[in-house]
C-alpha cells in the first residue's frame, strides 16, 4: 500500500501560559511512501516522529493536511476502522491475557460477515506466530516472557489481521544490545515476507540505516531530509543531518573558504572550486582522513585506539567543535602513540561545507 | 545498645497500652462474655459457662429480623453502590471538562455527618399530616400513590435504607475506581483501538480485567461496611429501631448493652462474634472466588 | 468501504455517547446535591410557610434566618458544638502525640523484636471497632468514666492504621539522616521533632484531617457513653433534637441545626478537597 502525506501538520495548545503560541510537532510533512518499503522516521527525541506516527495510526488528528492509503483519504477515518498494524514501544501486551489471546484479540473485532471461525481464527493466529518463531510460546502469559518474545508477540499481534501498514515505535529501544541487533534483522526479515509497507520509528540512527529501505530525518517538526540511508549519510543537506547519522560522528571544524580553497586555522586543507569566499564550517567524516608525512590538516595527537581491521586515531585542533577528532583509518598505517603531531590529508568525498548561517550545505 | 532497647520501647508503649486496654484486651474478653451466663451488670455475677447466651440470641425474634434486614441491605446494597460506581467512575474517566467539578461534588457524602443528611432524607420521603413529601410528590407524576416510606410498609423502610446506604457508600467506590482506571496504561486503549475494538469490548475484555482487583477489593470491603450498617438505619428511623422493623444486626448488638433494652453484654457478646463470623466467611468466600477470577 | 459514511457514524456515536456520558453524570450530580439544596432550602424557610406547604416548593421567596436562632436558642446546639469542637481537638492531639512516637519507634529505632511487634501490631488491623466496644462499655461504666470526656476521648485515641500509614512514610527517610544527626549528637526526640516530622508533614496533615472528620461525624461510642445533655456531641443532638427537640414539627429548625452542624467539614473540605481524596483513598474507609 502506497501512503501518501500531504501537508501534514500538527499543532498543540500552549501549556506554558508565558509562552502562549502553539506547539507545532509536525509542520507542513509532504512525502509519498512507495508500497511495501520500509521506512525509517529518524531524529532525536521531541522532533515530531512519534506524532507522525500516531497521525498515521488515527489516534491524533492532524491540524491541517491530508493522509492517504493508497487512493484513500484517511484522514478523518478513526484508528478503529484504519486497518493499520501498531507495535508499541512498551509493547502493550494485554497482561490477563495468553500470547495467543493477545494475537487472536484482533481478529475477534471483525463484525458482520468479516466475523471468523473459532479455527480460522486459531489458524491465523498461528500463521502469524510462525513468522515470528513464537509457535512455542502460545500458553504463557506476557510476564512469563523476555523482551524478545515479547516483541515478537506485539509484531505477531499486528501482523495478524493483514494490516494495510505496519507502524512500529522505537521497536528496538526496549531490548538489550544483543537481542537488539538480532531482532532488526529479525524486522527486516519479516517485512519482507510479508511485503506489508512499514513504517518505525527511532532516535537510534545506526538502526535506521542498517534495515531502512529509505529514512526520514526530523527536527523540531520539520523533516531535513529523505533518502536512502547511504545517500543520505553520503550528502547531508544541511549540518544536522550530517551530524545525526554517523558513529563515530562527523568531526566538525570552524573554517574559512578563500579563492577557492578551504582554510582550517591558517592551513590549506583542500580544494573547494567554485564556492564564493566566506566564514564556513566544514565537517569531515572519520573515514575521511588519510595520514600523510605531508598532510595540510596538523593536529595534536592525543591517542590511538586500535580497533583489528581500523584503527582511531584522536586528536585535537583548535579549531575543531567537537573535543576530539576521531578519525578511522585502516590498521596498514603506523602511528606513533609517542609523536606530538599529526598530519591528514582529506578526501573531497567525505568532507561537507555549510554555510555559518543557514547551516545548509554549500556544494562543490 | 541496652539503652536504646529501653528508649525504643518507651515511645512504643503510650501506643501499646491503649491498644492493649481499648483493643486487644476487649477482644478476649467478648469471648469470656458471650460464654458467661446470666451474667448481671450490676453485681458482675454470673451463673455458669455454656452457649446459653447464643442460643438465647438465635432464637430471640428481634434478633431474626435484625439478620434479615442485614442480609437484605447486604445483598441489594453491595451490588448496587457498586455497580453504579462503576459507571460512574467510567463515564467520569472519559470526560475531560468539568471533570474536578463531579469530582468533588461526588465526594461531598463522604465529609458529611451520616445521621445529619438522614434527617434531610428522611424529611423528603416522610408522610406526614401536613404534605405528602418530596417523594411521593414525584411518585405522584407517575400516577402512583403516596407511601409512607419512613413509617409505613416494611419495602418501602427498606427501599428508603437502601437508597441511603448506597447513597452514602458511593463517594469512597467512586473515588477509589477512578483512581483504578487513571492507572491502567493509556497504550492498552489505543492498542486495542487500532485494532479496531468496539468501546464495549474494549470495557469488558480490558477495562474490568485490568481493574479486576480493584473491584474486588470495594466488594470485600462493600460486604464488611454493610454487615456492620447501623447509623443509616438510626439517621431514617430513629433510635427504636426494633418498633421500626428496621433494626440491623450491629443495632441489635447496641440494643442489648444499652438503651430500654440494654444490660445484657453477654447477649450482645454472643451477637458480635455471630456477626463476624458471618462476616469472616463471606470474606473467605469472596476471597476464595477472587482467586478464581482476578488475573493477577 | 464508503469512508465518509463510517467517518460521519463515528462522529454521530461520539457525540451520543458524550450526551449520555454528560447526562449521566449530571443526574448522579443532582442526587448528590439535592439533599444539601434541601437542607438550606428548608433552614430558611419560615415555620408557617413550610407547613402550609402540600406540595412541597423547590425555592422561596421569603428566606428567613429566624431558624438559625431558634437553633441556638430552643435546644443547646452552642454546647454540642462546643463539646465536638473539644472532643476533636483532644482525641487528633493525643492521637497524633501517640502516633508519631509508634510510628517513630517502629521506624528507626532498633530494639529486639521490633518485627514481630509490628506484625502482631498490623494483624490488629483487622478487629473490628463493634467487637470491642462491648467490653468497652463495661470498662468506662465501672471506671464511672460515663458522661465525661476522658470518657469519651479515651478509646479513640490510638488507630493502628494511622501509626502504619505514618511509619511507612517515617521509614522512606534515609539511614543516612538519622546517622549523620547521631554523629552530630542529636537526641532521638530532637531527631524526631526536627528531621521526621517536618519532611513527613504532609502525612501528618492527612492523618489529621482523616481524624477530625471522624472524631466530628462519630455516633456509636458518644451515644453509648453519654446520656447527659451536657456531654452530647454534634450527632446525638441530631438525635435529640429529631426525638424531643422543637416540637416534632418544627422541621425548619432541625434543618438549620443540621446545616450549621454539616458547614464546618463541608468548609474543611473545600479547603483541603486534594489532600482529603488523597488520603481517602490511600486506605481510609469510613466508620
Amino acid at each position: 500500500m502506497k501512503v501518501t502525506l500531504q501537508n501534514l501538520t500538527k499543532k498543540y495548545p500552549s501549556r506554558n501560559k508565558k509562552q502562549p503560541q502553539d506547539v507545532i510537532a509536525v509542520n507542513d510533512f509532504t512525502f509519498e511512501i512507495p508500497d511495501g518499503q520500509l521506512i525509517g522516521l529518524l531524529g532525536p527525541s521531541g522532533c515530531g516522529k512519534s506524532t507522525t506516527l500516531n497521525l498515521l495510526s488515527g489516534l491524533q488528528k492532524p491540524t491541517s493536511g491530508r493522509i492517504f492509503f493508497g487512493d484513500d483519504d484517511v484522514t478523518d477515518l478513526p484508528a478503529e476502522n484504519r486497518g493499520v498494524g501498531l507495535v508499541f514501544q512498551n509493547y502493550a501486551l494485554y497482561p490477563h491475557l495468553t500470547v495467543k489471546q493477545n494475537i487472536t484479540f484482533p481478529l475477534e473485532n471483525r463484525k458482520g460477515k468479516d466475523k471468523l471461525t473459532k479455527a480460522q481464527m486459531a489458524q491465523m493466529a498461528l500463521d502469524a506466530a510462525k513468522l515470528v518463531q513464537i509457535e512455542t510460546l502460545m500458553d504463557r502469559k506476557p510476564s512469563e516472557l523476555s523482551g524478545g518474545q515479547q516483541q515478537r508477540v506485539a509484531i505477531a499481534r499486528a501482523l495478524v489481521k493483514m494490516p494495510r501498514i505496519l507502524l512500529l515505535d522505537e521497536p528496538l529501544s526496549n531490548l538489550d544490545a544483543r537481542l537488539r541487533l538480532q531482532t532488526r534483522e529479525e524486522i527486516r526479515r519479516i517485512q519482507r515476507s510479508t511485503g506489508i509497507t512499514t513504517i518505525f520509528v527511532t532516535h537510534d540512527q545506526e538502526e535506521a540505516m542498517s534495515i531502512s529501505d529509505l529514512i526520514v530525518v526530523m527536527k523540531d517538526g520539520v523533516v531535513q531530509q529523505i533518502g536512502k540511508p547511504q545517500e543520505v549519510y553520503d550528502s547531508p543537506v544541511n549540518l544536522f543531518v550530517a551530524k545525526f547519522l554517523g558513529t563515530p560522528p562527523i568531526n566538525v571544524f570552524d573554517g574559512q573558504v578563500k579563492d577557492g580553497k578551504l582554510f582550517i586555522g591558517s592551513e590549506a586543507v583542500l580544494e573547494v572550486p567554485g564556492v564564493t569566499g566566506q566564514p564556513v564550517t566544514a565537517a569531515v567524516r572519520p573515514e575521511g582522513f588519510t595520514l600523510s608525512e605531508s598532510g595540510a590538516l596538523t593536529c595534536r595527537l592525543s591517542g590511538v585506539e586500535v580497533m583489528g581491521r581500523d584503527i582511531s586515531v584522536i586528536s585535537t585542533h583548535p579549531d575543531s567543535q567537537n573535543a576530539a577528532i576521531r578519525s578511522i583509518i585502516s590498521a596498514e598505517n603506523q602511528v606513533d602513540p609517542a609523536s606530538a603531531m599529526v598530519r591528514f590529508d582529506l578526501k573531497p568525498n567525505k568532507v561537507f561545507l555549510f554555510r555559518k548561517d543557514t547551516e545548509a550545505r554549500i556544494r562543490f | 545498645m541496652e539503652k536504646n532497647n529501653r528508649k525504643g520501647w518507651l515511645y512504643l508503649l503510650p501506643a501499646a497500652v491503649f491498644l492493649g486496654f481499648f483493643l486487644v484486651y476487649p477482644l478476649i474478653d467478648v469471648f469470656i462474655y458471650s460464654f458467661e451466663e446470666g451474667y448481671n451488670f450490676a453485681s458482675q455475677t454470673y451463673f455458669g459457662v455454656g452457649t446459653y447466651n447464643y442460643s438465647y440470641v438465635l432464637h430471640d425474634p428481634y434478633f431474626l429480623q435484625a439478620l434479615k434486614n442485614t442480609f437484605i441491605l447486604v445483598i441489594i446494597t453491595v451490588p448496587v453502590s457498586t455497580g453504579i460506581a462503576l459507571l460512574i467512575s467510567v463515564g467520569l474517566s472519559s470526560i475531560q471538562k468539568l471533570r474536578d467539578l463531579y469530582q468533588t461534588v461526588y465526594f461531598l457524602p463522604y465529609v458529611t455527618n451520616t445521621l445529619a443528611v438522614g434527617l434531610v432524607f428522611m424529611i423528603l420521603f416522610k408522610q406526614t399530616p401536613y404534605t405528602d413529601g418530596l417523594a411521593n410528590f414525584v411518585l405522584s407524576w407517575f400516577g402512583a400513590g403516596p407511601v409512607d416510606f419512613i413509617g409505613g410498609p416494611y419495602w418501602a423502610k427498606m427501599f428508603v435504607l437502601c437508597f441511603y446506604t448506597v447513597w452514602v457508600v458511593m463517594p469512597f467506590k467512586i473515588l477509589i475506581l477512578t483512581g483504578a482506571l487513571a492507572s491502567v496504561d493509556q497504550t492498552y486503549y489505543n492498542a486495542a483501538k487500532v485494532d479496531g475494538t468496539s468501546k464495549l469490548r474494549i470495557f469488558t475484555k480490558i477495562t474490568l480485567p485490568m481493574i479486576s482487583p480493584t473491584l474486588f477489593y470495594l466488594i470485600i470491603t462493600g460486604f464488611i461496611g454493610a454487615f456492620k450498617a447501623y447509623s443509616d438505619a438510626v439517621a431514617l428511623f430513629g433510635t427504636d429501631l426494633n418498633s421500626a422493623e428496621m433494626n440491623t444486626i450491629v443495632g441489635y448488638i447496641y440494643d442489648m448493652l444499652y438503651g430500654n433494652s440494654g444490660g445484657y453484654p453477654s447477649y450482645a457478646s454472643a451477637a458480635a462474634i455471630l456477626l463476624f463470623t458471618i462476616v469472616l466467611t463471606i470474606t473467605c468466600i469472596n476471597l476464595l472466588v477472587s482467586r478464581k477470577h482476578v488475573h493477577y | 468501504m464508503n469512508y465518509e459514511k463510517i467517518e460521519k457514524a463515528a462522529a454521530r456515536r461520539k457525540r451520543l455517547l458524550r450526551i449520555v456520558t454528560y447526562t449521566l453524570l449530571t443526574f448522579w450530580a443532582i442526587m448528590v446535591l439535592f439533599p444539601f439544596y434541601w437542607m438550606v432550602l428548608t433552614s430558611v424557610k419560615s415555620y408557617g410557610a413550610y407547613n402550609s406547604e402540600w406540595i412541597p416548593q423547590l425555592y422561596t421567596l421569603a428566606p428567613t434566618l429566624q431558624n438559625y436562632t431558634d437553633a441556638f436558642t430552643a435546644v443547646p446546639l452552642a454546647g454540642y458544638f462546643t463539646n465536638t469542637i473539644l472532643f476533636t481537638v483532644a482525641t487528633t492531639a493525643i492521637m497524633l502525640v501517640v502516633t508519631v512516637l509508634a510510628a517513630f519507634a517502629f521506624s528507626r529505632l532498633t530494639f529486639r523484636g521490633r518485627d514481630l511487634v509490628f506484625t502482631l501490631f498490623l494483624s490488629l488491623m483487622m478487629i473490628p471497632n463493634e467487637l470491642v466496644v462491648i467490653t468497652n462499655f463495661v470498662t468506662i461504666t465501672n471506671m464511672d468514666l460515663r458522661n465525661t470526656f476522658t470518657g469519651l476521648i479515651l478509646p479513640s485515641v490510638t488507630s493502628v492504621f494511622y501509626i502504619y500509614l505514618l511509619k511507612e512514610n517515617f521509614a522512606q527517610i534515609p539511614d543516612e539522616l538519622y546517622y549523620a544527626a547521631k554523629v552530630d549528637g542529636t537526641s532521638d526526640l530532637k531527631y524526631l521533632l526536627k528531621v521526621m516530622i517536618p519532611i513527613c508533614k504532609p502525612t501528618i496533615i492527612t492523618i489529621t484531617i482523616l481524624k477530625v472528620i471522624e472524631c466530628w461525624n462519630s455516633y456509636v461510642w458518644p451515644r453509648l457513653i453519654t446520656d447527659d445533655q451536657a456531654y452530647f456531641l454534634v450527632s446525638n443532638g441530631i438525635q435529640e433534637i429529631r426525638e424531643n427537640g422543637f416540637g416534632r414539627e418544627n422541621i425548619p429548625a432541625m434543618m438549620a441545626a443540621v446545616c450549621v452542624i454539616s458547614a464546618p467539614l463541608i468548609v474543611l473540605f473545600l479547603v483541603f478537597r486534594k489532600k482529603i481524596m488523597a488520603g481517602v483513598s490511600r486506605g481510609g474507609m469510613k466508620g
